[in-house]
């Protein structure tokens, strides 16, 4: 169960970005169903994918969604209700504008897009009304973007590295953020659903 | 939005720091990749807060010329996104074969990767001996590395593969010769190539050109400064000239949008109206 205080902090989130590698479409195949149509806030996702053809993961994922999925081109608006999958070989920040932007700067953690990068900028922009999730993998990327948003007071959720198809990038994470929540996929998928929901209904 | 920290007051008084002392101007930096690069160079060049590296490129030329590099290179692949190149090929060098001379401005050069891409496709296509190619960029190192054509032998075959799936029928090792861990891209690929060091950000146009490519600098730049520099290249463009940008760049979000026509809109070539 979630405490009180959680539960306001995944009400108030205004944005949530995801990190996941080795294993990762299978993981988002359980996860983003449960997004609601109307997303009430962007979801911003980076899985780190061969650098020299294009993603392929809003085509493989938005018939299987509800929401809008994309890619963002640079200088973007940040829309809610739109699930963004980070292109191929560009690394993916947000700026305070709320808008994206993009970088071919150096691979970090030997990735572009990395995970760091997204969730170290997002930190910056949206404080402690952003939310994190990172999934399975098989590098340590993420683990010091996570720490940068615990730090900024945002909320961060590790899959379970039990259940992770990769447990390593998981379970850097956990020992570096020392993340608010871990859990299963089916948790978080009821995290990402309440999360996400449109006002209304969680009223 | 958080309201600024003590860290990003800093960026702002290190920019205009560089602005004032130097003339390089990073104010219209898109912020969040600056930051991780300041960052980046803080941490490498042994500075305890980016104040203390102020006062250092302030009084020390050498720190600046240094801190230039964490600012602004970045490392491009030959041929990067190859259909880019293919539509150049297929698409546009028709257009270019009808001018009896041509000139081509690569904006944000860097180390060359793209320019030698243009000047193997132009060879190939027979057009190179009547181009003129405009190389510019605001790092001199990185002109002078474009102006050197060598590349670590390692990143060749990515660039061949690249090469290959631009539409070449030649092979990518005609045009370099290997020794001592470096390709050494043919001279003859530079004869007419016109390095210099240009600034979007506070230079003006210089040439009348059909085509101008600038790839992934944009990416850099905030709003503003993308309106500046894209107003450079709709000034530099003659009618019906050609404008490339990088695969997630777009003129959507510019007040230069109705300047332009999609040329071949997956590709992200425009057509100046």
């Amino acid at each position: 169960m979630l405490s009180h205080e959680l539960k306001q902090q995944l009400a108030a989130t205004e944005a949530l970005v995801v990190g996941a590698s080795a294993g990762a479409t299978r993981a988002l195949t359980e996860l983003l169903p449960s997004v609601p149509e109307w997303a009430r806030i962007p979801i911003v996702i980076v899985v780190h994918l061969p650098p020299n053809r294009p993603s392929l993961l809003p085509e493989l994922f938005g018939p299987r969604c509800a929401a809008r999925v994309g890619e963002p081109d640079d200088k973007q608006p940040i829309s809610a209700g739109t699930i963004w999958f980070a292109p191929s070989n560009y690394h993916l920040l947000m700026e305070g504008d709320r808008t994206f932007s993009l970088s071919v700067d150096e691979p970090v953690n030997f990735s572009r897009p990395s995970i760091d990068v997204l969730f170290e900028s997002a930190a910056d922009v949206f404080g402690s009304k952003l939310c994190a999730i990172v999934l399975t993998g098989a590098n340590d990327d993420g683990a010091l973007g996570a720490t940068a948003i615990r730090r900024r007071g945002g909320l961060v959720i590790v899959q379970d590295p039990d259940t992770a198809e990769a447990e390593q990038m998981p379970s850097a994470a956990i020992s570096r953020a020392n993340p608010q929540i871990i859990t299963s996929l089916a948790g978080i998928a009821q995290l990402i659903k309440q999360a996400t929901e449109p006002m209304q209904a969680t009223s | 939005m958080v309201g600024p920290s003590s860290e990003d007051i800093e960026i702002r008084l290190l920019l205009d720091a560089i602005y004032l002392r130097y003339h390089y101007d990073f104010r219209s930096y898109s912020p969040a990749s600056l930051k991780r690069r300041l960052t980046a160079a803080k941490l490498q060049m042994r500075a305890e807060t980016l104040s203390a590296l102020q006062e250092r490129v302030l009084h020390d030329t050498e720190t600046f010329a240094h801190l230039l590099q964490y600012l602004t290179v970045q490392v491009s692949d030959m041929f990067r996104d190859p259909s880019f190149f293919l539509a150049f090929r297929q698409k546009i060098v028709p257009e270019l074969r009808t001018y009896p001379s041509i000139r081509i401005w690569i904006a944000g050069c860097s180390t060359g990767e793209e320019l030698y891409s243009y000047a193997i496709i132009l060879r190939e296509e027979g057009l190179l001996d009547r181009t003129t190619l405009y190389a510019t960029d605001i790092n001199p190192e990185a002109l002078r590395k474009a102006e050197q054509g060598l590349y670590p032998i390692e990143r060749v075959q990515a660039f061949t593969e690249n090469h290959r799936l631009s539409g070449s029928k030649n092979s990518l090792s005609e045009y370099y010769t290997a020794a001592y861990g470096s390709a050494a891209f043919d001279r003859t690929l530079r004869k007419n190539v016109v390095f210099s060091d240009h600034s979007l950000a506070t230079d003006s146009v210089f040439a009348e050109v059909q085509l101008a490519s600038c790839r992934n600098v944009l990416i850099y730049f905030d709003r503003s400064l993308q309106d500046r520099a894209l107003g450079l290249m709709k000034d530099a463009l003659c009618r019906r000239g050609f404008l490339g940008l990088g695969s997630k760049e777009s003129l959507m979000f510019s007040k230069h949008t109705a300047e332009f026509r999609d040329f071949v809109a997956s590709e992200r070539w425009f057509q100046r109206c």
